[in-house]
């Protein structure tokens, strides 16, 4: 590691790389918070057909794109690589395939330029989104992370300092997400399909469990209410009931809404927090964002979360993380691995 | 004409710099590390110790496979990212005929074969055939003999296009050829028995240092290429994987 701070004035430029699953994404962020480019190539269509992603399709299609999505953000930015002041790279967690991809290519600009290099944790970089959609945010708060990988209750200690006080137990919120549109027919990827379809739903409809972790307040467990959604359409079924698939969907919303944002405000609560925010892709839920804003307002929270296209996988996220981990003198080797399974307290 | 050339189509991790018909560095490791935490460490240390300025390559020379789909493709994203950052071509060299480059020169017919699991192999066979050239060079003054001399050059010709098949149905293949074989790449430990008992005509195997994927042969073989014009852009390259993934080749079968 080679320290060499960052004391000036001028600006930070931050190239940033993210691949760690269906989307190839590179951004180039100024001073952490400004978005001058954020290119994103979406692989979902190519995964829709095999009902959700496929490790070896995503790596391949990695390689074919992310030169064209470097080049894109470099020019929808204006700047050169020699204008870059750091590379900022996800290396953890993720599919170990589809990291290694953007951690070759980064690792790769840095060796060939000398710019350093920043290795990123994705749900660093998922948090951090928050920081460029609101300018006056600054540590600590509270931040729950929701995603088709993860469901987090974390603290956010100081910049790239966090620590997790509540995690899932089983399936993430966006897996229950996914398995449940499955189930009932909607396909890949599930959150943006049940939240359309349960808008013509009623949540109330169908008594879905709220799971409870013992002795663990914060602690989610999301596969008890995918069990029930699929033997309630089971029973359906064996009955010969015809299933309304959009109270299915608005109930099971509504019950994992519930638990988020129970957990959530009591742990705002507890660690005596005046902030909350949401960070992953299920933060793009409108529903959950309407019921968190609804329940932060009562108790006097200020809620943040980032625009819906700042929630799913981008680099600009990757660019404000990276810029935090830069200034605090956060460099990495040409031997920087992808680690599938990357701590977030790790990091 | 500098050539870096780099190989991790394998377990071998392998870098090397040619320049104008000599090997000026080479470093291959064949060890249970990762190439992400190998290729570039080693293509730094290289760097160092001959001061390699990388604005002063003309083309980097990339083994593109077959081989290990994860190797290949931490091989291609660091020459893509070479190449993007450098503004430099990428010459896309096949890992079995870079390979067969190792053997230069032998009346063999020359069969890499790259373990594919199950029985299966990345194959090829190929020859190595004399071809008369002029010599390039202008005359150098006082040396009157150099223009008017014809030298051979070899190139490698190719008897068996490459494929993934069964390792034995490759031995009839040669066997077919009626014509002596030196097998080489990390197939022929695993499949030793199967050759002994299928393969009909004379054969040998490879010796270290000749039958493991080396950078050397890569970039070499890359220069020749490059001379050639065949060249890609860094933002054009992809592996060469002759194999679908497995929930591709699943839904083909169901379809």
């Amino acid at each position: 590691m080679n320290e060499c701070k960052q004391t000036s004035t001028e600006d930070v430029l931050i190239l940033a790389i993210e691949s760690s699953c269906d989307e190839t994404a590179a951004a180039v962020v100024k001073n952490g918070r400004e978005v001058l480019s954020n290119v994103i190539y979406s692989q979902i269509a190519l995964h829709t057909v095999y009902g959700g992603v496929v490790p070896e399709i995503a790596s391949r299609k990695h390689v074919e794109k992310i030169n064209q999505v470097i080049e894109s953000a470099l020019e929808q930015a204006g700047v050169t690589l020699q204008e870059i002041s750091a590379i900022a790279v996800t290396y953890g967690p993720g599919l170990v395939g589809a990291l290694l991809v953007g951690v070759s290519e980064a690792k790769a600009i840095s060796f060939a330029t000398g710019i350093p290099l920043v290795g990123v944790h994705h749900i660093s970089g998922h948090i951090s989104a928050n920081y460029i959609e609101h300018q006056e945010l600054k540590p600590p708060f509270a931040c729950l992370v929701a995603s088709g990988g993860h469901s987090h209750l974390v603290v956010v200690k100081d910049y790239g300092q966090y620590e997790i006080i509540g995690r899932t137990r089983d399936d993430a919120a966006g897996e229950a997400f996914d398995k449940v549109a499955r189930a009932i027919g909607l396909g890949y990827p599930g959150g943006p399909k049940i939240d359309k379809l349960s808008k013509e739903g009623n949540p109330d409809a169908i008594a879905f469990p709220r799971a409870k972790v013992a002795e663990s307040e914060y602690d989610f467990s999301f596969s008890g209410l995918k069990s029930a959604v699929l033997n309630y359409l089971n029973s359906c079924q064996m009955k010969g009931e015809e299933v309304n698939q959009a109270d299915v969907a608005a109930s099971f919303q509504k019950a994992v809404i519930d638990v988020l944002v129970e957990h959530s405000i009591h742990a705002v609560k507890e660690f005596g927090f005046d902030k909350f925010a949401i960070a992953g892709g299920v933060a793009s839920n409108a529903s959950l964002r309407a019921a968190l804003q609804e329940a932060c307002d009562r108790e006097g929270i200020t809620f943040y979360h980032p625009s819906p296209a700042l929630c799913t996988d981008n680099a600009a996220m990757i660019g404000a993380a990276g810029y935090y981990e830069f200034i605090k003198g956060v460099r990495h080797g040409y031997d920087l691995n992808a680690v599938p399974n990357l701590k977030l307290d790790e990091a | 004409m500098k050539i870096l050339g780099m190989d991790s189509s394998g377990l071998v991790a392998s870098v090397a710099v040619v320049e104008d018909g000599v090997l000026l560095a080479e470093y291959t490791t064949d060890y249970k590390k990762t190439h992400s935490q190998t290729l570039l460490p080693m293509l730094d240390e290289i760097k160092r110790m001959i001061d390699l300025d990388m604005g002063t390559i003309d083309a980097i020379a990339t083994s593109a496979g077959p081989g290990s789909f994860t190797g290949l493709r931490i091989g291609a994203a660091t020459v893509k990212g070479l190449g993007l950052a450098l503004n430099k071509p990428i010459v896309e060299v096949s890992t079995l005929e870079g390979l067969a480059w190792n053997l230069w020169g032998t009346d063999r017919v020359v069969c890499p074969l790259m373990d594919a699991r199950r029985n299966q192999v990345y194959t090829a066979a190929y020859e190595f055939v004399p071809t008369d050239k002029p010599v390039g060079k202008a005359s150098v003054a006082g040396d009157e003999t150099t223009q008017s001399e014809k030298s051979a050059e070899l190139s490698l010709c190719t008897l068996i296009p490459q494929e993934a098949m069964d390792v034995v149905e490759m031995i009839e293949k040669l066997n077919a050829l009626q014509r002596p074989v030196v097998f080489l790449g990390d197939g022929v430990p695993v499949y030793e028995g199967l050759i002994k008992t299928h393969c009909k005509v004379p054969y040998l195997f490879a010796p270290a240092g000749k039958n493991r994927q080396r950078a050397a042969s890569v970039a070499a073989l890359g220069a020749v290429y490059y001379a050639h014009g065949q060249k890609v852009t860094a933002a054009e390259h992809q592996p060469i994987y002759l194999r679908k993934s497995q929930a591709e080749r699943e839904a083909e079968a169901k379809a």
